[in-house]
């Protein structure tokens, strides 16, 4: 053995021997993903306990018509999902050290992203002037309104949360701050609120389509 | 394999009380602002434990001077039971989340994690800053609701719905005080979780050269385990939380059924379910338990392996003792349930897995002991109370045993003995790690020994204290004692049991003014103790090889290299009985 490798074999070096990282993962994208695994249990406990109140209640409404609230969703869904490509161009743009075109595609996804806020108010005002309300609703079970507005609420919450980080990102990019594995992170986020409106989108609007 | 980005280099502490001492980045000093607030808050926790067990010995006395201090709830000097209930929230909720969930990880840990992996601060200096301000809102948030008008929350720290839920018509202090209560834990869990993520992050990218999983003291594996079941636990609290609040002011109905009269008036609420709260706030409220001990359970090992000079038996054997206890802990949380109504068929297999962490509770117990076994054993106040630490884990986890049967269970449910059991493992075992960190830790922290006699008579009173105080319970519990109960004089069957009551208030009386000798040796020591070398124990982790207290960035600026496992005592054809970590001394095997 030469001498590198004795003193590898005597650090018990590698990628988990110490000084290095072992996912191969700044500590900033790191904390991200563990940020994010805990943010998905939040999400995970509010959308099981909409499935244990949705199967405990035979009177839960279905009043989503096909038009206009499914096809607004559908809209919604675009916006967001459209905004996460951008987001992919924004990272990879970021990589190439073009900063240019990296905020031109952050101001693409913020723009996305307040579309669908947008749309998003629309629907809520659309609700509440049918009748909706957290504790009632015309329909059924008043668990209807609490849950819908529980679980977008809180989406909404972390889409305002993901354009105010975006945009800071993208106004530090145009300054010449922020590192590519910054930007990132930030996508990392945008992504992660997207998924969970893929689980949103089925549970809360597809599965209360009015049929009949 | 990726470059760690920071660069090594000297930090020099900032100037200014402010940025040095409140809002500081530094690790060290973080971990101090949390192990204050700990101690603020066990002892209010244990002087409202005082004053309900005064009522349980003597129901009918008058407490004329505590009729002044607390004119609605002891009016006239006589207890209310409203306010009895009051004294057990704020007793369990404060002793729960601001003294065992943040004394021994957020407070040793944050001080001692980096450290021990020879790291010069946490992955996320200033997110670590933000996590210790959480807390403390948290806290004062929570000290609010103790004096809320219409009186503290009385739902007990399990807060169970639909009394928690209700509101004010549910009674007193189920008004603004409730409120506060779910909003403090909310405000908690975003602290404790953020925590979690830095915790993590810094074990796995920040550990010096050398310092592989395998070298690791048992105290970073206990920290780091810990951190993924608050990661993992605290979000779903946090739902539920947000949940509750929701029912509280929201109008919502998540966890109120229908048709429920309560105070002779109807709820106009429908289509909840309290199992629902249960079921969530379970899920989180099993892996805190071990978020409470597995701390302690690193903090016995390493005192164990160094006052009996001999390396951890069994070191692979106890951190996977370790994670097993973690990750079983994440699906036992229906044996809190057994009697909720939840089938009984999904009761029989929480049942199983319950046992089942019997095994690698037993794989750690033994290891211990055989740490121990033939050792050259030094009886110092660390040793002492890691000893304890043993002695009371197994005594709250032979009762666990018992509880985790439905068919005992179904009968000690909610009985004294269900007091007993969790005061003994997650209570008094955990205290126990943190006093004997305490103790190990004080001088390097502070710079100062604690001074040895008086630890020594602390841990005696305290020992035996808290065994005169509650294994008395679990005869109760068995004797059918229900929990809860503010008076139990007018229940003919329980007369016979109230000489225990007041043997047991009067043992907690003395325990309780033992910690005197406890907090008298803290505060003489933290000026007037001997200085502290930068090794007193002849130790062989990384916080030993820098000076006490250590400069702000650790190391110096210049970070360890590591060439040892974590308990290398008594090593055969070594130099001393003990190898420093960073020790490059080779061991030439005597043959």
């Amino acid at each position: 053995m030469s001498d590198a490798e004795v003193r590898v074999e005597a650090l018990g070096a590698g990628d988990w021997g110490g000084g290095s990282l072992p996912y191969a993962v700044g500590s900033k994208k790191f904390g991200m993903w563990l940020f994010i695994i805990s943010d998905a249990l939040t999400f995970s406990a509010l959308l099981i306990a909409y499935g244990y109140v949705r199967l405990a209640n035979k009177n839960w409404p279905e009043p989503f018509e096909f038009y206009p609230s499914l096809v607004t969703a559908t809209v919604m869904t675009l916006c967001l999902l459209s905004s996460s490509l951008t987001m992919v161009m924004a990272v990879a743009a970021r990589k190439r050290e073009d900063r240019p075109a990296t905020m031109k595609w952050l101001w693409a996804t913020i723009a996305g992203g307040l579309a669908f806020l947008v749309l998003h108010a629309n629907e809520w005002l659309k609700l509440i002037g049918e009748g909706m309300r957290p504790f009632s609703n015309p329909w059924g079970s008043p668990l209807f309104g609490a849950s819908f507005f529980t679980l977008t609420g809180l989406h909404m919450f972390h889409v305002v949360t993901g354009v105010c980080f975006l945009g800071v990102v993208a106004v530090a990019t145009g300054r010449g701050k922020f590192t590519s594995e910054d930007v990132e992170m930030s996508g990392l986020y945008w992504h992660f609120v997207d998924l969970v409106w893929m689980f949103i989108f089925p549970l809360v609007y597809v599965l209360s389509i009015h049929h009949g | 394999m990726g470059e760690p980005t920071h660069a090594v280099h000297v930090h020099h502490a900032p100037k200014g009380f402010i940025r040095k001492y409140i809002f500081s980045t530094d690790h060290k000093v973080i971990g101090i602002q949390y192990y204050f607030l700990a101690l603020f808050s066990v002892v209010l926790g244990m002087l409202l434990s005082v004053l309900f067990r005064l009522h349980l010995a003597w129901p009918n006395a008058n407490w004329d001077l505590l009729g002044k201090l607390f004119p609605t709830g002891m009016a006239g000097g006589l207890m209310t039971p409203e306010f009895y209930l009051s004294l057990v929230t704020m007793h369990g909720t404060l002793m729960v989340f601001f003294v065992l969930t943040t004394a021994p990880q957020s407070g040793f840990g944050n001080y001692f994690l980096p450290i021990q992996i020879g790291a010069d601060d946490m992955a996320f200096p200033v997110l670590n800053m933000l996590s210790f301000w959480i807390t403390f809102v948290a806290l004062v948030v929570m000290v609010m609701a103790l004096f809320a008008t219409g009186g503290a929350p009385l739902s007990g720290w399990t807060a169970y719905p639909p009394l928690s839920a209700l509101g004010k018509i549910s009674g007193p202090g189920e008004g603004l005080g409730q409120t506060l209560w779910v909003i403090s834990l909310a405000i908690f869990c975003v602290g404790s979780l953020l925590g979690a993520l830095n915790f993590i992050t810094t074990t796995l990218n920040l550990r010096a050269k050398g310092m592989t999983l395998l070298r690791m003291p048992l105290t970073v594996w206990a920290w780091f385990t810990t951190s993924i079941l608050a990661l993992l636990a605290f979000p779903v609290l946090l739902a539920g939380g947000i949940l509750l609040v929701l029912d509280r002011v929201g109008g919502t109905s998540f966890f109120i059924p229908a048709g429920l009269v309560v105070n002779e008036q109807l709820v106009n609420h429908s289509g909840g379910s309290p199992l629902l709260w249960q079921h969530l706030f379970w899920f989180f409220g099993h892996p805190e338990v071990y978020i409470a001990i597995l701390p302690g359970m690193g903090v016995a090992s390493q005192l164990l392996s160094t006052f009996s000079r001999k390396p951890v038996f069994g070191y692979k054997a106890m951190f996977s003792a370790m994670l097993a206890i973690g990750f079983l802990g994440f699906f036992v949380w229906g044996h809190h349930m057994f009697i909720s109504g939840m089938s009984p068929y999904s009761a029989v297999a929480f049942s199983l897995l319950t046992l089942a962490i019997g095994v690698p509770s037993a794989i750690k117990t033994f290891n211990w002991l055989g740490t121990l076994w033939q050792g050259k054993i030094q009886f110092t106040s660390a040793m002492l109370f890691a000893i304890g630490f043993v002695s009371l884990f197994v005594t709250g986890g032979v009762s666990g045993i018992f509880l985790g049967q439905t068919s005992l269970d179904l009968y000690l449910h909610d009985t004294y003995f269900v007091v007993g059991h969790f005061h003994m493992i997650m209570g008094v075992a955990a205290l126990f790690g943190i006093f004997g960190a305490t103790y190990y830790w004080f001088p390097k922290m502070f710079g100062r020994m604690l001074n040895e006699p008086l630890g020594k008579i602390h841990f005696w009173f305290t020992f035996i204290g808290v065994n005169a105080i509650f294994f008395p319970m679990h005869i109760m519990g068995v004797a059918g004692h229900p929990r809860r109960y503010s008076d139990a004089s007018n229940f003919n069957y329980l007369s016979s049991m109230h000489p225990l009551h007041e043997f047991i208030t009067v043992a907690a009386i003395v325990t309780a003014t033992a910690q005197l000798f406890f907090l008298l040796n803290f505060f003489w020591s933290l000026w007037k103790g001997k200085k502290a070398e930068m090794n007193p124990w002849n130790a062989t982790t990384l916080e030993w090889t820098v000076p006490s207290p250590p400069p702000h960035d650790n190391f110096g600026g210049k970070l360890p290299v590591v060439y040892h496992g974590a308990y290398e005592y008594s090593v055969p054809g070594a130099k001393q009985d003990f190898i420093m970590q960073d020790s490059p001394e080779k061991i030439i095997e005597a043959t």
